[in-house]
């Protein structure tokens, strides 16, 4: 388990409209100002044990307005985005997209917490931009060479199987449409930039 | 002959080739027909969605759009991979229920000269056409070679039956058609509690402790049922579970060894088709043993130099760690 829960300090700042921009934020509707606090997510969560705060506090403190506290919590890179909670909350609250929310404002911000989540999300990100699909060799290789070179060594025996097995390629495929979705791409950005806080109204 | 429009996703041409092959063998003989869509795109996985959702459905949306333009006397479209079904059934049903989404959406699309009609296209995974469609009586009456006597766990994962907008899946926690199709194959169906647990996902990229961890109930419960393998119909469940069970057995000090296959690979063994054709082999922790057991014959892989007797069912079994099953982390890791 991890260390016990913070909870904000009093006199922290307060954001009271937090809650809205984070509803705002959220693709579809979020529902998040509908959470009776029972907790039904963090007990059906395969990975809540690793949170600093369970999903269930971490809404209790978007609500009371812990915008600082909440885009620092590792609680949104921990999820993994199982669904098990959304389909049991008694409330309906759409918690993986709340989750995608926070992330994408946290790392907008970069106040993202010690994580390599965000630095996977942007090589992952970086492959599409240069060729429309994901190019799984240089993704996990990028990235065990910058956060875990010290594992390397143990994953050897895998890559190598990978690669007698033909499951991985090196040359990567570049869709013939790359340019068009770089645009499409980029007016989406222009878009959210400029209507952030649109998204999320039906 | 139904023919269908298909979205393959990344991981089909690279590390679960051996789900893109066995799908091919099996098309003929269900008198199916895939037709891919015309140079779609990565659907971003979760990783663009937690950068920037607009452009993460922006990104899904290209390829829902192409398939619209591409319709022609189908408007399914079957995805094999369980992030890519997820993903576009989602993204489809966002721009159906939000019109604000709808305009912005199509506001990106609008860059490149493309527009989605919401509705326009309907997204099933492959798992449900097979046995919706095609049925499981047609599928049974392709079986040659029945598995009987081969143990399988039922592993859907998170993404086949859940969110599940459309109300497509039995259950949400519970589903039965992976079962009902295996069943149908001739193989014994163990009773896997965690059919719909999740493989960590990234997690073995980005948190390695939680994702091992997540790998290690999974194989430990298969193990219990004493099942000879896990048969999956996703791509990432396929990778985690299969290509990190060794460095997972490494960090557990565990010996677990639970050959993974797809469900198309089965498919195509009951239906009396070549393994190698159906990238049988292709597996990290190998299925050798547990197919040898039916008297199916497999390429044998160079790592295998196992000792004998370890193929008897008790030696099968990995050492329990002397500890509850909880979630746990080192101490360093605190």
């Amino acid at each position: 388990m991890v260390s016990a829960a913070r909870i904000p300090e009093q006199g922290a700042a307060i954001d009271h409209r937090f809650i809205d921009e984070i509803r705002a934020a959220t693709a579809g509707e979020s529902r998040l100002e509908q959470c009776i606090q029972c907790g039904t997510c963090g007990g059906s969560c395969p990975s809540a044990a690793d949170m600093v705060h369970t999903p269930r506090m971490l809404f209790a403190m978007a609500r009371a307005g812990f915008r600082e506290d909440v885009l620092r919590s590792n609680t949104p890179w921990m999820c993994v985005s199982c669904y098990f909670c959304s389909v049991r909350c008694p409330q309906e609250i759409h918690i993986p997209d709340v989750m995608y929310a926070i992330k994408a404002i946290a790392t907008r911000e970069g106040v993202a917490p010690e994580s390599t989540g965000a630095d996977f999300s942007r090589t992952f990100v970086d492959n599409i931009h240069r060729y429309g699909r994901s190019f799984e060799v240089g993704l996990v290789a990028r990235h065990y060479l910058r956060h875990y070179p010290f594992r390397l060594p143990g994953i050897a025996p895998m890559g190598v199987g990978m690669v007698t097995k033909g499951r991985m390629g090196f040359v990567p495929h570049r869709i013939r449409g790359v340019a068009g979705l770089r645009a499409i791409l980029a007016r989406a950005g222009e878009l959210e930039a400029a209507g952030l806080g649109r998204v999320g109204r039906p | 002959m139904s023919s269908y429009l298909y979205y393959p996703g990344c991981s089909l041409s690279g590390s679960a080739r051996a789900y893109a092959e066995s799908l091919a063998a099996i098309l003929a003989p269900l008198g199916i027909e895939l037709r891919e869509i015309d140079d779609w795109n990565c659907c971003g996985a979760t990783e663009y969605l937690t950068l920037s959702p607009l452009r993460g459905y922006a990104l899904i949306g290209r390829n829902l759009a192409l398939a619209e333009r591409q319709r022609n006397g189908t408007s399914t479209l079957v995805a094999p991979c369980s992030a890519c079904y997820a993903n576009l059934a989602k993204t489809d049903r966002y721009v159906r229920d939000s019109a604000v989404l709808r305009e912005q959406l199509n506001g990106a699309l609008a860059a490149d000269g493309l527009r989605y009609t919401p509705g326009s296209i309907t997204v099933r995974h492959l798992l449900e056409v097979l046995i919706e469609d095609v049925g499981l009586d047609e599928l049974e009456r392709h079986v040659t070679r029945p598995l009987h006597g081969l143990r399988v766990a039922p592993y859907l994962g998170c993404l086949v039956s859940r969110p599940d907008y459309d109300g497509r899946w039995s259950r949400h926690e519970q589903p039965h058609e992976l079962d009902r199709l295996m069943t149908a194959l001739g193989a014994e169906v163990v009773d896997f509690p965690l059919r719909t647990a999740c493989c960590g996902g990234h997690m073995t990229q980005i948190s390695p402790n939680t994702g091992f961890e997540l790998i290690r109930r999974l194989v430990d419960a298969a193990d219990r049922c004493e099942a000879d393998l896990l048969v999956t119909v996703c791509p990432m469940c396929q990778m985690n579970i299969d290509a990190y069970q060794g460095e997972m057995n490494h960090h557990f000090r565990t010996s677990y060894h639970v050959p993974i296959l797809f469900f198309t690979q089965l498919i195509g063994l009951a239906f009396g088709l070549d393994p190698k054709a159906l990238g049988i082999g292709t597996e990290i922790v190998s299925a050798h043993r547990a197919l040898g057991r039916i008297g199916i014959e497999v390429p044998v892989a160079e790592e295998e130099a196992v000792p004998a007797g370890h193929a008897a069912r008790e030696g099968r079994r990995a050492p329990r760690p002397q500890r509850l099953p909880m979630p746990r982390l080192d101490e360093d890791d605190r």
